[in-house]
């Protein structure tokens, strides 16, 4: 099978974040909380390739280990989402109008009524901020994402002949709910998971920007965007370099979204 | 006779027609009111508790540590902290139905005053990049729709793709380096205030609106297009290209108002995200909206304000959800039917 070309470039460009970001566990060109006052706001040069930030930090350095705050936020956000509301979803569509597919659908419209970013900013002031919380704050609105998407997904598969067999053979609804009708879902719970992955980079980046994500010395792309706002006539590089990697890493994971989508999806990738 | 009974005969199947319509609309916006409500109801008591889980006695937090116990108590009872749970959210949810926000513990006005004048630049704000979003938007999916896989489509799509991987507070961070550093055309931030006149007030709004308007109207551009592409496809365009119609005339005649459907929903969807939006936005540019007032709620333990000013904006997208729908069921009937 020929892989689309958008899955390509996206999975590389997201591969080079992901890489930065484990290779920053084991070395980064220096130390990415070590400040040196002399050697404040110098553009890129060959000592600090993308210049060092108000302190002095090395910029790369800290957009190194940043990636790795920004994929686990995101990563284990999604995690929730999926954990949470698959269940929630499969339970849905099984009971269909029952008590269960009424609470989801109703909860549903519920957290989509919230403005997302309003109530994960209400959630990290309660709470106190930090990567933690930050994670909770954008996991609750994967769940309801999730649970749309499976029982939406599964409905149509409960009239399929081959659920009607499993019924026969006498499998529980429990059963052919996570036997037959999530293994036929999975792609699609695929596709959806690589978009709130790159919504949850873009939320981790908004909430430690106002300042109620990871909190210092751990460095983050949101809050070093954040830091260099005051400083941005003195050093633009100190904006632009964490900015872009936002923006590649998000761009990234929505190519392999539309990737996988017209690699998985044969019918959509006919219908263009 | 015969002509005038077939006049009644048409005159009696219109006013089915008509009555049916009727009941069906009524029977639509009975159960959307009722879901409104019901929304509001849980949204209020959702974030009423979540604002009660705080730690901390704003009365003791804003009296310090060497505060005398009948002084924390006296407070207490002016910021109407007394009382059980289920009546003080009563007495919230009541005082805000007349308009009575209740008073802030720092600034010792009442919030509705303080909110009334944030509103004055986070809705102009939300509003106008909602303007810019779709001005751009539309004509450009239009545009690459009627080029689909040529030159033109594939650009609009690339540039999209990477708006909407722009973080608006970064993008609006860029803004600022090229326009009111570099060019010196705008101030980098701060409003003057609509009594400067109606000039200075939008143009102090009109970077922050853009840095909202452009990662917004990337997604949706693409909607605009996969729409039109969509509708392309029906055969009533068939029909409209083989009578004759030139793809100009099928396109704007045709294709251009259906494809509106889906948009609409998606612009209703957009407020919601324009107005959070605009909370992070208001943080780079410095504009006194409804967004500074949370933040400074949030550290001052302003409880009573980041509570109302939450409120008021779930408020306004479920509103605004709300008349979505109901503008979709006056555009198509079909939806009426099935609800």
């Amino acid at each position: 099978m020929k892989w689309p070309l958008s899955l390509c470039v996206g999975f590389l460009l997201f591969a080079f974040f992901a890489m930065a970001a484990l290779l920053s566990f084991v070395w980064t060109p220096h130390d990415h909380a070590a400040m040196a006052i002399d050697a404040r706001m110098q553009g890129p040069g060959p000592n600090h390739w993308l210049g060092t930030d108000h302190f002095g930090r090395d910029i790369l350095s800290m957009v190194m280990v940043g990636a790795r705050t920004s994929i686990a936020v995101a990563v284990i956000a999604v995690g929730i989402g999926i954990l949470a509301g698959v269940p929630l979803g499969l339970l849905a569509a099984a009971n269909r109008g029952g008590l269960v597919d009424e609470i989801v659908m109703r909860g549903n419209d519920l957290v989509f009524a919230f403005p997302s970013l309003v109530i994960a900013i209400l959630i990290t002031a309660v709470f106190g901020p930090s990567a933690v919380n930050a994670i909770i704050a954008i996991g609750i609105f994967n769940i309801p994402v999730f649970a749309r998407v499976a029982r939406g997904a599964a409905l149509p598969l409960w009239t399929l002949d081959y659920v009607l067999a499993a019924r026969v053979a006498g499998k529980g609804k429990l059963r052919i709910s996570f036997e037959h009708v999530l293994t036929n879902i999975a792609n699609i719970l695929i596709v959806q998971g690589t978009i709130q992955f790159s919504l949850g980079v873009l939320a981790e980046a908004a909430l430690s920007y106002v300042g109620l994500g990871a909190q210092p010395p751990t460095p983050s792309w949101g809050r070093m965007l954040a830091d260099s706002q005051t400083m941005i006539a003195l050093a633009p590089h100190m904006a632009i370099f964490p900015g872009l990697a936002i923006v590649f890493t998000v761009l990234g994971l929505n190519l392999v979204g539309d990737g996988l989508r017209d690699l998985l999806d044969p019918k959509l990738r006919r219908a263009r | 006779m015969f002509v005038s009974t077939r006049a009644t005969k048409r005159a009696g199947w219109r006013l089915l027609l008509a009555s049916t319509n009727l009941v069906a609309m009524a029977h639509f916006l009975l159960s959307r009111l009722v879901s409104l409500g019901l929304s509001l109801a849980v949204a209020s008591a959702v974030i009423f508790c979540a604002i009660e889980v705080i730690p901390g006695d704003p009365a003791a937090f804003m009296l310090g540590l060497n505060a005398e116990p009948e002084a924390v108590a006296a407070l207490r009872h002016e910021l109407g902290l007394e009382g059980g749970l289920l009546e003080r959210y009563l007495a919230w949810i009541g005082g805000m139905l007349t308009g009575d926000f209740g008073v802030s513990y720092t600034y010792r006005v009442p919030v509705t005053e303080l909110v009334v004048a944030r509103l004055w630049v986070s809705l102009p704000l939300t509003l106008y990049a909602m303007m810019i979003s779709t001005a751009i938007a539309i004509p450009v999916g239009l545009w690459a729709a009627a080029r689909r896989g040529r030159a033109g489509d594939v650009a609009v799509m690339g540039v999209t793709q990477l708006g909407i991987a722009v973080p608006n507070f970064w993008f609006a961070m860029l803004l600022v380096l090229a326009f009111a550093i570099g060019l010196g055309w705008f101030s980098a931030g701060g409003f003057p205030g609509w009594e400067a006149g109606l000039f200075a007030g939008i143009k102090a709004l009109t970077l922050p609106a853009l840095a909202l308007a452009l990662p917004q109207a990337s997604i949706l551009a693409r909607v605009m297009r996969s729409s039109v592409l969509e509708t392309l496809g029906q055969d009533y365009i068939r029909t409209a290209r083989a009578k004759g119609l030139s793809e100009r005339q099928t396109v704007l005649r045709h294709a251009f108002r259906n494809a509106l459907i889906p948009v609409m929903t998606i612009l209703g969807l957009q407020f919601s995200f324009l107005l959070a939006g605009a909370i992070i936005i208001e943080n780079v540019f410095f504009l006194p909206g409804l967004g500074r007032l949370i933040f400074q709620g949030i550290t001052q333990r302003d409880l009573i304000v980041v509570e109302s000013v939450t409120m008021l904006l779930v408020l306004s997208v479920i509103v605004v959800t709300f008349a979505v729908d109901l503008a979709y069921a006056l555009v198509d009937p079909r939806l009426r039917r099935r609800a």
